[in-house]
């Protein structure tokens, strides 16, 4: 019974934690009035999309024992290439399949180094986080890539603050978000990851092919990832391969709010969304309390650390 | 005995690594059906034939057959398929998930990639039920259980493939009594579907008990097979090492001085309860009881590696300090922790740096590391404690269990300590190195150093120590001469059952 009550209360952890967030801008008069109106929580869902969808490949690969700090420049990446393609006239849902493939592929390269060469997550990542932003650059010329017009534009616009209609990359975060948290409860594949992140040895022993599935795990996240590159396309309408520096970060941060722990093994879908809203309600109500950008930085710091150092008492309470 | 009739045979088996001969012609024989004690000291050879037996590795020469079939498993997975299956001494588990989850494991039960909760759910708690532990909770994470426990879920694990040969490795040596029998009666079952087992132990009277027959390797080569009922153990004894069982204990007069350290009504959180003793000059003091009894606990709290909630620690002639591990050390205090890879030693460090980690600033000048000095004064423990290495610069993880102990214990001397901490100091390591770490601290007696052992090996304890605490629930219970004790009365104790 005890037991049951502390896991619950380890997964509402991440949840309490939004809501003493949202509490804390709805408080002050300054903030009051425009934080708590529908259309500003528009802006924050929409806002959360590309760090949440990054985030539920994050969640994988983290819960499997990796990281990827590649992500940052894969959305650049990818977002370049999507402009380059609708100049040449493609359509938006041939866009949108080469953009997820190409983040597959940097997903795929990551894994098949880390698990061929057995090389650590961190060092492989770290080397495509700078091949991934300098291709990008080289692909873009050095300058952003314009186009006239397409169907990707509309996908993430929150214009119109009249109407309730949310726009499509949030059902479309929110739908993975539903599909990737089912393949990680209750299949083969998910639980296979959970085995490889809690103990890789016992893994190999009991035959799991740790190999092709870490490759699998980072090129399905890479496909993630190149699908946030999208929503970064349609966000900017320009394709910018000096988009997203640093964002791997608010994506790993993310899913480390949510509760999962970076030895792996640990981790939900729910906590890293519920961690992804946290960090964009705290971006949202900081601009809107009119504090200026490096305190915003100083806040979120302060909650990554506060959040892992709950997260450990809690645990510390279990063992 | 017919030639067919065994459910494994090894024949001739010869393995090398570069130019060690590890095994130099390994026969073994198991029957179906029964409990077959693999008996060697560490560093006979025992370790490289389970890895051939369960896939790890392959031999250079010999055959393997299993039910009169050729037999030649490529990896470990492949020798579970095949029908061995090997219980490692340290647990291969994936402690973030359910017991269920952990069984099935590479056999789930699925459809089109999605897991089926109901058939998942039977298959786990039949095979549960095989070991006679159907009520075992499959929803825990295994990292929630006890050993034991988890011990049995890795079993049902193995269960699911079907096993002819299941293959522990020292099962029992971080269970309490009680757990053991449980064990037993677990293997008994096991036996009585068929399946062999080859139990491997340091323990000889657990293997006397559970076995019914035996083979000793010593050197890479069997050196002896038979009937378990027809063997004693200083038989065994003298198989293994061609040495005499009560020459492992040999005591030395060490005479008693005066009192060095008490421990007042010492509590601390979770288990340690209002522990007190003293102890004095040129003594051994043993603290005996089941695992989790709180041993550990009152070393730790002695050393400051954990808070003392009420009470005190008084170290006699010493600066006074801070309650800190540093500060014990600078009041003659050692420490050598029962967990040596993970908290005793730093593995993948050099022999040297490992024995002079507590004072490395005494190795060279303004901050700077000599290492002429350092490997001077590892040489000097190296060669005084006959520790088998290449040279200092070694890594320490490269070496055997009896090895790296030794120079857990060079730390100590180097330091040099005046007061011994030992906690299970001859876990895990051979016959050999045993006799020779039990004739270490009786030199350290014997020369007015004052000793504290813990020990789960009762006859280690009545065979070493002057005094001998028995610890139940937190508590230090009886704490009188070695004379007023045996086996049964600190089991008794250790138990709580007075």
């Amino acid at each position: 019974m005890n037991e049951r009550l502390r896991n619950l209360l380890a997964k509402a952890g991440p949840f309490i934690g939004l809501v003493l967030v949202i509490v804390l801008f709805a408080i002050p008069a300054e903030s009051r009035d425009t934080f708590l109106s529908y259309y500003n929580f528009k802006i924050i869902f929409t806002q959360t999309v590309i760090v949440a969808i990054g985030a539920l490949g994050m969640t994988m690969i983290i819960v499997s024992g990796g990281i990827d700090l590649s992500v940052g420049s894969a959305i650049a990446l990818t977002s370049v290439v999507g402009a380059l393609l609708i100049q040449k006239g493609w359509g938006a849902a041939s866009v949108c399949i080469a953009m997820i493939a190409s983040g597959g592929l940097i997903g795929l390269i990551n894994g098949t180094a880390i698990a061929g060469m057995r090389m650590t997550p961190f060092i492989i990542t770290l080397g495509t986080l700078s091949i991934g932003r300098g291709a990008a650059q080289l692909m873009a010329d050095n300058q952003t890539v314009n186009y006239d017009s397409s169907a990707i534009n509309n996908w993430m616009t929150t214009a119109d603050p009249s109407s309730f209609a949310l726009p499509a990359g949030v059902w479309v975060a929110f739908a993975l978000a539903v599909l990737t948290s089912l393949l990680l409860k209750n299949t083969v594949f998910g639980r296979h990851i959970f085995a490889i992140g809690s103990n890789e040895q016992t893994a190999r022993l009991c035959g799991i092919p740790t190999v092709r599935l870490k490759i699998a795990i980072y090129g399905l996240a890479g496909c993630f990832f190149g699908l946030a590159g999208l929503f970064q396309l349609s966000r900017l309408r320009q394709g910018d391969p000096t988009v997203a520096i640093g964002l791997e970060l608010d994506i790993i941060a993310s899913v480390i709010i949510g509760g999962a722990s970076l030895n792996g093994g640990v981790g939900t879908i729910l906590g890293s969304m519920i961690g992804a809203l946290i960090m964009a309600v705290l971006r949202n109500g900081s601009q809107q309390m009119g504090w200026p950008t490096p305190v915003q930085q100083i806040i979120i710091g302060l909650v990554i650390v506060v959040a892992v150092f709950l997260d450990r008492l809690r645990q510390g309470r279990q063992s | 005995m017919t030639t067919t009739a065994a459910a494994l045979r090894l024949t001739g088996i010869k393995k090398s690594f570069g130019a060690t001969r590890a095994l130099r012609g390994v026969s073994l024989e198991i029957l179906p059906g029964e409990v077959h004690a693999l008996i060697g000291e560490n560093g006979a050879g025992k370790s490289t034939l389970m890895k051939i037996l369960s896939g790890a590795h392959a031999a250079d020469e010999g055959t393997m057959e299993l039910s009169g079939q050729p037999y030649a498993p490529e990896d470990p997975h492949d020798a579970r398929t095949k029908g061995v299956a090997m219980i490692y001494q340290e647990l291969n588990l994936a402690l973030h998930l359910t017991a269920q989850e952990n069984i099935l494991l590479g056999a789930e039960s699925a459809r089109g990639g999605w897991i089926d909760p109901r058939v998942s759910r039977e298959r786990a708690r039949a095979a549960l039920a095989q070991l006679g532990h159907e009520g075992l909770d499959l929803d825990r994470p295994a990292g929630a259980f006890s050993i034991a426990e988890q011990q049995v879920i890795e079993i049902a694990r193995a269960l699911l493939k079907k096993p002819r040969v299941l293959i522990m490795d020292e099962p029992t040596s971080s269970l309490t009594q009680a757990d053991t029998e449980k064990l037993f009666a677990t293997i008994a079952r096991l036996k009585m579907q068929g399946v062999s087992v080859i139990y491997i132990s340091h323990f000889l009277e657990e293997c006397r008990r559970i076995a019914d027959r035996f083979t000793v390797i010593k050197d890479g080569e069997t050196v002896g097979a038979g009937e378990m009922k027809s063997a004693t153990v200083e038989q065994l004894v003298r198989l293994m090492t061609g040495r005499e069982v009560k020459d492992l204990y040999a005591r030395s007069a060490h005479p008693v001085g005066s009192v060095v350290l008490e421990v007042r009504e010492t509590s601390s959180a979770p288990r340690l309860k209002r522990a007190s003793f003293a102890l004095r000059e040129g003594e051994i003091v043993g603290l005996a009881g089941l695992i989790g009894a709180g041993r550990t606990d009152l070393l730790r709290a002695i050393f400051a590696l954990d808070e003392i909630d009420t009470g005190e620690v008084c170290i006699v002639n010493a600066p006074p300090g801070p309650s800190t591990p540093r500060a014990r050390w600078a009041q003659g205090l050692g420490f050598v922790s029962e967990n040596r890879k993970e908290e005793g030693l730093m593995l993948s460090q050099s022999i040297a740096d490992n024995l002079t980690l507590t004072k490395q600033e005494t190795f060279g000048r303004f901050g700077w590391i000599s290492r002429r000095l350092q490997r001077a004064a590892a040489d000097r423990w190296i060669q005084e404690l006959g520790v088998k290495c290449r040279d200092s610069a070694q890594p320490i993880g490269q070496l055997s269990g009896g090895n790296q102990q030794k120079v857990a214990i060079a730390r100590l001397l180097q330091h040099p300590a005046r007061i011994f901490l030992f906690d299970e100091p001859t876990r895990g390591i051979d016959v050999g190195s045993k006799a020779q770490i039990y004739e270490l601290i009786g030199r350290l007696a014997a020369s007015g150093k004052a000793v504290v052992v813990v020990s789960s090996y009762l006859p280690e304890l009545l065979g070493l120590c002057d005094t001998i605490g028995v610890m139940c629930r937190g508590e230090l219970t009886g704490f009188r001469a070695r004379s007023s004790w045996d086996e049964a009365e600190i089991m008794r104790v250790a138990t709580g059952a007075n």
